[in-house]
């Protein structure tokens, strides 16, 4: 699940999507509640997150996924890596992917995840 | 305002708006990145806004918002597109700035004597690290002044001495930001004029190239 206000930032986190893991589905989102609303309907096992959103920003959204499922793989993918948010990421067990996103680092991640979500399976 | 909206729409459709938006959005947070380093506090920031107005209607949006005197650090770009990068804050938060940057073993007469470096110098960090994003990511050079700082109302800060046209229509984009455990705030704002909008259009268009839709 991809969740950002900006068409831009979805389209280049699909594009990088289609590029190296094309077999997987995806859903977007443009906001937090959106995201929330889609999960109702939706399985999502990874979610790629903007921080900065209007109403709710990428870590609270993060929380409330968080909340409702401890393993899933959650990277905010943002240009504002202030230490502050790094840590309430790295609290809230969230990876972090500075925009703008490159396709090494965002592989890197979604290795990971990938990987998490294979050993979950077991 | 609905005309200034109206041509808003017709220089930039919703896909080149949201994509400038975005482009200015990852360096605004880059630059609060370096400013919270330098400050040592979190600088919250809110989404940002863009709007196609003229430059007189840019100063009444400041000053119906923020109606002390302001201190505002600017720095011009030139290149295939120009204009003006702004960082604007209210003038009684100026000093708390300058302080939570300097040595806190400073005294006040020392502080206010560096005053003016040091907001160049917070204004050069921040704007040239927004400016900077957005060159980098529409793969364009752009050459910047030295930054500048400036002390007065809205119209001050935002129309300079003499040069600008009050009337000329310009790109108005602000960012706000925060650092609430030192209660100072302000914005970050972008003017460009038509002629330059027009540029970063075309820009824009090549940059959405790379990512046509999925």
């Amino acid at each position: 699940m991809i969740v950002d206000d900006s068409k831009l930032a979805r389209m280049v986190v699909k594009n990088i999507l289609a590029k190296t893991r094309a077999e997987w589905q995806i859903v977007e989102a443009a906001g937090a509640q959106e995201a929330l609303d889609l999960l109702k309907t939706e399985a999502v096992d990874i979610a790629l997150i903007d921080f900065n959103m209007p109403d709710h920003d990428g870590l609270w959204l993060a929380s409330e996924l968080r909340a409702a499922n401890t393993d899933m793989p959650i990277a905010i993918l943002s240009a504002n890596a202030q230490d502050a948010i790094l840590a309430r990421a790295r609290e809230l067990d969230v990876g972090f992917v500075e925009k703008p996103l490159s396709e090494e680092a965002l592989t890197a991640f979604l290795s990971g995840a990938a990987l998490k979500l294979r050993r979950a399976a077991k | 305002m609905s005309s200034d909206r109206d041509s808003g729409e017709f220089l930039l459709n919703e896909m080149e708006r949201d994509a400038l938006t975005e482009v200015i959005n990852i360096g605004v947070s880059r630059a609060a990145k370096n400013l919270s380093r330098m400050v040592k506090d979190q600088v919250h920031l809110s989404v940002p806004r863009t709007e196609i107005m003229s430059r007189d209607q840019a100063v009444g949006w400041l000053s119906r918002r923020e109606n002390s005197s302001l201190v505002a650090v600017g720095q011009d770009f030139r290149g295939s597109f120009s204009g003006q990068a702004l960082l604007i804050f209210p003038e009684k938060t100026s000093l708390e700035l300058v302080r939570s940057i300097l040595d806190d073993t400073l005294s006040l007469d020392e502080i206010v004597d560096l005053e003016q470096e040091a907001l160049a110098e917070i204004g050069n960090v921040v704007l040239n690290g927004c400016l900077v994003v957005m060159a980098n990511m529409l793969k364009q050079a752009l050459n910047m002044s030295l930054p500048r700082v400036m002390r007065g109302s809205s119209q001050v800060v935002l129309l300079g001495t003499d040069r600008n046209d009050p009337g000329e229509m310009v790109l108005f984009l602000t960012i706000g930001f925060a650092m609430r455990s030192r209660s100072i705030n302000g914005y970050i704002a972008l003017l460009m004029d038509l002629p330059s909008l027009t540029a970063i259009k075309a820009l824009i268009r090549e940059y959405l190239k790379g990512f046509e839709e999925i």
